[in-house]
């Protein structure tokens, strides 16, 4: 059965194996330059004392480059759930071929437990690899970004977990289908809801997240009106308010800051009442933001708002909600085994329902 | 149970939805012989076949073939081969491909014997199976099942696409493997005359049901036709078939013994008459 699930996976992996090489020249022929550049600018930066801007600036380089390379890690999944595991069950329901390969003498169950085997190994086998080259690829791009887990999907352990869980949706897809097209779009359609579930409501909840509390600082505290992604993600998800002072993101490297609140020791956040009576005039009025480089606003006004922010700061202070950096390989095995998981029950369930004789 | 019945149905049911395709569905094929099941389409022959080599498993009753339940084992799966109705082959393999397939599927496989028949068809191993005709493709899955040397052999309308040509070649194909092989075979089929041409046995199955089965010589020699007097009638035969002018009658009949009513002229019938008769077609000429 391994012989002739190979015999007819051939040309598949074969093309995959072409795509899989394409992308380990185009690393293997810039990854080097890149990784010279980022310790010329590492030494030099060191050497001038001061390294923050240079890595920022850093951070952009080849940046189409590195957007592809993420992009297609987190679209393999669901191309191999779209083009191997859809087909794998619906294509023999299609030809016919079913009655064929269940009366020679091999069990339906060994005939899907092979299947499932040798082609979701090779699913994970080309995710893994693809991320491997590309997190190996971005790595000096990584480091200066200092944003662990803003690619934390492209990277490393995750896209294996995605490869074997989206492999089986098509594969179940595909089986309750029976036709390979439509089974397809059901296939994309399911990932992309499962991929971004796990993204936005999976994740942030794997493990709790860490506190930091920290004094307003008159000088880096922005009056915003909160439209910012963050701010409405904030108010969205997470059910804070957005106060009408924003606090300048603190300075965590590679940390996944999931909100930044200005709160009183109890916990209560920032009302408008209060910075109303706090500062008159300001929440109504334009009072721009404090932060160097922003918009200029006059010498008077920002006297103004930083009296004002040291008289808040006197009973609020700013509470940062984040997963540290050094969780990042624990959420990435964490998310692995989850998907892991998932993928193996769907299996199970695709075995009992063949076993069942439901698709002959 | 026993070595003389490859396949024992008791009260066999299989329901799809809310349609049952075969119900109650009681008959033993002997060992040792090419059986022709016969019947109208919806009989159940097909769901019948299926549940036979094990695509299906019944709702109701149980199936036994060749003394245990079908494809529960590797074993056992080995010991039946199946031709489905569309006679499927992988389009984008090649001949040679599945024969490689079926050494690969099968422990019992037979290459010599495989490799043989697709020689004598005058099939191309190269070729994809996909560009086979229907017959050349009908010789592939037959050599599939063949070379895997089961004890039985389950074809279902295997002939029902192919051209006249094809349809003897494959037919005889059939004849040889039973006569060489000593496989026993269930051959579905609406056509009597491919049916004449290779079996000895015949199961005629109306709406589930077993409505005559037996040899061919016996089944001719037991029918007849009889013209007389309208309405005239006879003690100890079972009339099948009957049809009534003002003046005559002309019955079909089945009796163990001879008619020697002088009223009846006798005429001897032939398989499709028994068969179409027992089929219940009333408006065949």
């Amino acid at each position: 059965m391994i012989r002739l699930t190979w015999r007819q996976f051939r040309t598949p992996a074969a093309v995959a194996c072409g795509a899989l090489l394409v992308v380990v020249l185009l690393a293997a022929l810039t990854g080097p330059g890149l990784a010279h550049a980022y310790s010329t600018t590492t030494t030099a930066c060191r050497q001038a004392g001061d390294c923050t801007s240079a890595m920022a600036d850093f951070s952009h380089t080849d940046g189409v480059l590195r957007t592809a390379l993420g992009t297609l890690v987190t679209i393999v999944p669901a191309l191999l759930g779209m083009f191997w595991g859809a087909p794998l069950i619906a294509r023999e329901i299609e030809g016919g071929t079913i009655p064929l390969v269940w009366t020679q003498s091999v069990t339906r169950t060994r005939w899907l437990a092979v299947k499932l085997a040798v082609v979701g190994l090779a699913g994970i086998l080309v995710a893994g690899l693809l991320s491997l080259v590309v997190t190996w690829w971005a790595h000096p791009l990584d480091q200066a970004a200092a944003a662990a887990y803003d690619t934390f999907g492209e990277r490393d352990l995750a896209p294996m977990g995605y490869a074997a869980l989206a492999f089986v949706i098509g594969v179940t897809a595909g089986m309750l289908i029976r036709r390979t097209v439509p089974a397809m779009a059901l296939t994309l359609f399911t990932f992309v809801v499962v991929r971004v579930g796990i993204a936005y409501g999976i994740r942030p909840r794997l493990i709790s997240p860490a506190h930091r509390t920290l004094a307003l600082d008159p000088a880096s505290t922005g009056f915003g009106s909160s439209i910012s992604p963050d701010g409405m993600f904030n108010a969205l998800f997470n059910g804070g308010p957005s106060s009408a002072l924003e606090p300048a993101t603190p300075n965590l490297p590679n940390a996944w800051i999931y909100s930044t609140r200005v709160v009183d020791d109890a916990g209560h956040d920032l009302t408008d009442k209060v910075l109303d009576a706090d500062c008159p005039g300001m929440a109504s009025g334009g009072g721009g933001p404090a932060v160097p480089g922003h918009v200029p606003v006059s010498q008077s006004a920002q006297q103004q708002m930083q009296a004002c922010i040291s008289k808040v700061g006197a009973t609020y202070h700013e509470l940062v909600t984040y997963q540290p950096g050094n969780r990042y390989w624990a959420l990435q095995w964490q998310e692995l085994a989850l998907c892991g998981t998932a993928a193996l029950l769907l299996a199970a369930f695709c075995v009992w329902w063949v076993r069942r004789r439901r698709i002959a | 149970m026993t070595h003389d019945t490859v396949l024992v149905a008791r009260g066999l049911g299989r329901r799809f939805g809310r349609r049952w395709a075969l119900s109650d569905c009681t008959l033993a094929v002997p060992a040792g012989r090419v059986v022709g099941l016969v019947g109208p389409n919806g009989a159940g022959k097909t769901t019948l076949m299926r549940l036979t080599v094990g695509l299906l498993t019944p709702t109701s009753g149980t199936v036994e073939v060749l003394g245990h339940p079908p494809a529960q084992n590797p074993a056992q799966l080995g010991r039946v081969g199946f031709v489905a109705q569309e006679t499927p082959t992988y389009a984008n393999l090649t001949v040679a491909d599945h024969l490689r397939l079926g050494g690969w599927l099968n422990a019992r496989w037979d290459s010599d014997l495989a490799e043989r028949r697709i020689q004598q068809s005058g099939l191309d191993p190269r070729q994809r199976a996909g560009r086979l005709s229907g017959g050349q493709r009908a010789q592939l899955a037959l050599t599939l099942a063949v070379a895997k040397r089961p004890e039985l052999l389950v074809l279902d309308e295997p002939v029902a696409s192919l051209d006249p040509l094809a349809r003897r070649e494959f037919l005889q194909g059939i004849s040889e493997v039973a006569t060489e092989h000593g496989v026993s075979v269930i051959l579905s089929s609406h056509l009597v005359s491919d049916l004449e041409r290779v079996c000895d046995f015949v199961i005629v199955l109306v709406a589930s049901r077993v409505r005559v089965a037996g040899t061919i010589e016996d089944l001719l020699a037991t029918h007849h036709r009889l013209t007389g007097p309208a309405h005239h009638t006879t003690a100890g035969v079972e009339v099948v078939e009957a049809h009534h002018t003002d003046l005559h009658s002309t019955l079909l009949v089945r009796s163990e013994e001879p008619i020697d009513d002088p009223a009846w002229t006798v005429e001897p019938v032939s398989l499709e008459d028994v068969v179409l008769a027992h089929m219940g077609t009333e408006d065949r000429s």
